[in-house]
C-alpha cells in the first residue's frame, strides 16, 4: 500500500500540449505511471507521447477511465482547470502551477467543501508512490519503494531529504509536496491521517517551513492520533521577517510563522527535530528496524 | 505589491471612505505651497512603504508656515529602514478624538478572509496583539458570501457609543472589504481609523488617518490598472532585477552568497551557513527550470553585494538540469573575472555532464550538501 497514489492511478495531464505539460507527461509515462490521457481545449485528436488529447476533462474521463489529474496549465487559466477537474468528479487533482491567485483559491476552496475531490497544492511537486506512480515533477530514481512517509512544502528541499532516506535502505512509501502557496487544498494533517492507516508507511516526515501556522496544527494533531515515529524539519530558521521567500507561503508576517515557535510546536508534540537534512538518517535508524 | 499611503488614500478615496485633505509633494516648495492652501497646522509624512514611519521621526506636525519647507526638507533627506523618503504627504491636522484598528487580511489557518477591529488604534496590529489581545475584534468573512451589515454594525456598537458613528464605521468598513475584494488585496488596513472631536463636530465623524494596502502579486494580472501604482524607487535594486530574470532574491547581512534551486532547499541551505558558522549574504532560488542565462544573472547579483566573500551553489537537479547551471556558471566566468572562491554542489538530472564541464575551472566541488557548506563558510572567513 502507499496513499493518495498506486499502480491503479490513471493520469489525465491537463495542459499535456505545452512546454511543461509534455516534457512531464513523457516523464511520468518513463516511471511507469499509468498516464491514460491529455487534456487541451481545442486540440482534440491530437497525441503527444502516444497520449491521446481531449477538449475536456470529461471526455477524457469517460473515454479512458482517468481518475487522477495533474495540472500544468499556466496560471490565468488554472483556477478554472480545477474547477473542471472537480465537475468531472475525479479522485484526485495535482496543480503544479505557481501564482493563482489567494482569493480564487479561498473561494475554490469553499466550492470544494462538500465534493469528493481531493486537491493537492497549488504550486506543489506532484506526489509518488515509488515503484508505483509518480504524479509529479519529481525526479523518479531519486526515490525508492520502502517504508517512510513525507509530507513537505516544498520540492527540491523534499528531493534532498527523500534522497538521504533512499542512501540509508529505508525508502519511502509515498511523498507528497503539498505546496508553497498561501492557501493549499491538502494539508499536513489530511496527508499524516493517510500515512497513518497506510500500513506500509512506519515512520514519517513533515518537510516544513516558515509562514502560517500548519506546521503547529499538524505537530498538535501527531501528539493526539500518530503513534508512528514522526520527524521533523523546518527550512528557513535564517529567514528575515516580512520578506517572502520565495513560496509566497513563505514569509513570517507580523511576527508569526517563525521557524523557532514552529520546532518549538514539534519538540513539545515528541516530533523528533531533524537540523540538516543528512541528520535524517541516523534518527531514523533510531526509530526503525 | 505594497503602495504608498497617498496611492492608498486615492483608492479609498474613489470608494467613499472618508480621507483628510492631503496632497502630496516631491520637494519642500512644493509642500509649502500645499500647506498654503489646506491652512494650518498641517501634518508632514513621509512616503515610504515600511511601518513605523513615526517612531522614526517621518511624521511631524507644523504649525507655522515658515517652518513647512524646512520640515519637509529635513524628511525628504532621511533614509527610513533603508529606504531613502522621495515623497511627503502633506496633510491637514486633524483634531483627533481617538483612534481605532481596522483591517482587513487573510487568515491562513480558515482560508477566510478576516476582519480586524480595535480600540487600540495607531500602532502596529501586531502590538495589540501582544499587549492587548483582548482588545482585537475578529470576524472571519464568507467567501461565498461577503462581509455582512449586521456584523460590521454589530462591531461598530462594540467600539462607538453613538449611533451616527456606529453607521459611519459599518460603511467604512464594507467599502474597505470592497477594497479588499474587489481588487486582490493580502491587506486593506486603517490604522489609525480616527473619530474628530466633539467640538469640530462634522460630518463624516470617522475618517481614515493612514492607509495601507498591499496587493496579492499573484492577483496583479487580473488588475491592469494597478501596474501604474508601482514606484521602483524604494526597493532594493537587485531584488528587481532578479524578479525580472524570474529569480526570487533576498538580501541578508552575511557573507556568504548562495544560488539555489527552490525556495524551501535555498532556506535550508541559509540555515546550514548558519549553523556551520557562516553567514548567509542573502536568499536566491532560481527556480523551476534554469537556463543558463538565469545563472549568469544569478552570478551578477551575488556579485554585486560587496559583502560576498565566498559562493555556495547548491543544485538538487530535477527539471533543473545541473548541466545548464554548469554551462551558465562557466559562461558567467568568461564574462568577468571572479576574484571570490565558488563552491558548487551538484545533484540530481546530468550531474556527471556538469561536472565535466567544470572540471578545470576554478570551481570547487563538493559531493554533497553539509560538504558544500562548509567548504564555502571556510572559504568566507
Amino acid at each position: 500500500m502507499s496513499i493518495l497514489v498506486n499502480q491503479d492511478t490513471k493520469v489525465i495531464v491537463q495542459g499535456i500540449t505545452g512546454r511543461d505539460g509534455a516534457f512531464h507527461a513523457r516523464s511520468m509515462l518513463e516511471y511507469g505511471t499509468k498516464v491514460v490521457a491529455g487534456v487541451t481545449p481545442g486540440k482534440a485528436g491530437q497525441d503527444v507521447n502516444g497520449i491521446p488529447v481531449f477538449n475536456s476533462v470529461i471526455e477524457a474521463k469517460k473515454a479512458t477511465g482517468g481518475n487522477t489529474s495533474i495540472i500544468f496549465v499556466p496560471a490565468r487559466f488554472a483556477i478554472d482547470a480545477i474547477y473542471e477537474a472537480v465537475d468531472a468528479k475525479l479522485d484526485l487533482v495535482v496543480c503544479v502551477t505557481e501564482g493563482i491567485p489567494t482569493l480564487a483559491m479561498i473561494k475554490l476552496m469553499d466550492y470544494l467543501k462538500d465534493k469528493k475531490t481531493r486537491l493537492i497544492g497549488p504550486n506543489s511537486p506532484g506526489l509518488i508512490s515509488p515503484g508505483e506512480a509518480k504524479v509529479g515533477i519529481m525526479p523518479g530514481a531519486v526515490f525508492k519503494k520502502g517504508k517512510v512517509g513525507v509530507v513537505s512544502r516544498s520540492g527540491t528541499l523534499t528531493y534532498e531529504i527523500a534522497h538521504h532516506i533512499t542512501q540509508a535502505g529505508y525508502g519511502e512509501s509515498t511523498v507528497i509536496g503539498i505546496g508553497g502557496d498561501l492557501i493549499i487544498g491538502t494539508n499536513f494533517i489530511d496527508c499524516l491521517k493517510l500515512f497513518n492507516a497506510d500500513p506500509q508507511t512506519e515512520a514519517i516526515v513533515i518537510v516544513g517551513e516558515i509562514g502560517g501556522t500548519d506546521e503547529e496544527e499538524a505537530a498538535k494533531f501527531v501528539q493526539r492520533k500518530i503513534k508512528k515515529p514522526v520527524f521533523g524539519f523546518i527550512a528557513g530558521q535564517t529567514a528575515p521577517a516580512d520578506k517572502r521567500m520565495g513560496h509566497a507561503g513563505a514569509i513570517i508576517a507580523g511576527g508569526k510563522g517563525t521557524a523557532k515557535e514552529k520546532i518549538l510546536a514539534f519538540e513539545e508534540a515528541g516530533i523528533e527535530v531533524i537540523y540538516e537534512p543528512a541528520e535524517i538518517a541516523q534518527k531514523l535508524k533510531t526509530k526503525l528496524a | 505589491m505594497k503602495i504608498h499611503e497617498y496611492q492608498a488614500k486615492a483608492i479609498f478615496a474613489e470608494y467613499g471612505i472618508p480621507v483628510g485633505k492631503e496632497k502630496v509633494a516631491t520637494d519642500p516648495e512644493e509642500a509649502k505651497a500645499i500647506a498654503q492652501e489646506l491652512g494650518l497646522p498641517v501634518v508632514i509624512k513621509a512616503q515610504v512603504k515600511v511601518g513605523g514611519r513615526g517612531k522614526a521621526g517621518g511624521i511631524k506636525l507644523v504649525e507655522k508656515i515658515e517652518d513647512v519647507a524646512s520640515v519637509a526638507n529635513q524628511i525628504l533627506q532621511m533614509t527610513i529602514k533603508g529606504i531613502p523618503v522621495k515623497k511627503v504627504l502633506v496633510a491637514q491636522a486633524i483634531p483627533i478624538a481617538q483612534e481605532y484598528y481596522l483591517g482587513i487580511t487573510i487568515d491562513r489557518a480558515i482560508r477566510k478572509p478576516v476582519l480586524l477591529a480595535s480600540s487600540a488604534g495607531g500602532v502596529d496590529i501586531e502590538e495589540i496583539a501582544r499587549t492587548a489581545p483582548q482588545k482585537i475584534i475578529k470576524q472571519p468573512i464568507e467567501p461565498s458570501i461577503g462581509l455582512l451589515p449586521f456584523q460590521t454594525r454589530n462591531i461598530g456598537f462594540k467600539l462607538f457609543a453613538d449611533s451616527q458613528i456606529v453607521n459611519e464605521f459599518s460603511a467604512i468598513a464594507q467599502k474597505l472589504y470592497q477594497i479588499f475584494w474587489d481588487k486582490d488585496c493580502s491587506l486593506a488596513e486603517i490604522n489609525p481609523l480616527v473619530t474628530i472631536r466633539q467640538s469640530q463636530a462634522t460630518s463624516p465623524r470617522l475618517i481614515a488617518l493612514d492607509a495601507k494596502i498591499v496587493f496579492d502579486d499573484n492577483g496583479l494580472f487580473l488588475h491592469p490598472e494597478l501596474a501604474d501604482l508601482q514606484d521602483p524607487t524604494g526597493e532594493e535594486p537587485n531584488e528587481l532585477e532578479a524578479k525580472k530574470a524570474g529569480l526570487s532574491y533576498v538580501k541578508l547581512e552575511g557573507n556568504v552568497g548562495c544560488v539555489v534551486n527552490g525556495a524551501g532547499l535555498a532556506m535550508a541551505t541559509m540555515d546550514l551557513i548558519k549553523r556551520f558558522g557562516g553567514e548567509p549574504a542573502n536568499f536566491l532560488d532560481i527556480g523551476g527550470s534554469s537556463s543558463p542565462e538565469k545563472m549568469i544573472t544569478a552570478m551578477k547579483i551575488i556579485l554585486s553585494d560587496k559583502n560576498v566573500k565566498a559562493i555556495l551553489i547548491n543544485i538538487f537537479g530535477g527539471i533543473t538540469r545541473c548541466d545548464d547551471v554548469a554551462q551558465g556558471l562557466l559562461a558567467a566566468l568568461k564574462e568577468s573575472k571572479i576574484a571570490v572562491p565558488i563552491v558548487a554542489r551538484l545533484t540530481g538530472t546530468n550531474e556527471a555532464e556538469a561536472h565535466k564541464i567544470l572540471n578545470g575551472s576554478q570551481v570547487i566541488p563538493a559531493k554533497d550538501m553539509a560538504e558544500a557548506v562548509q567548504k564555502a563558510v571556510a572559504l568566507a572567513k
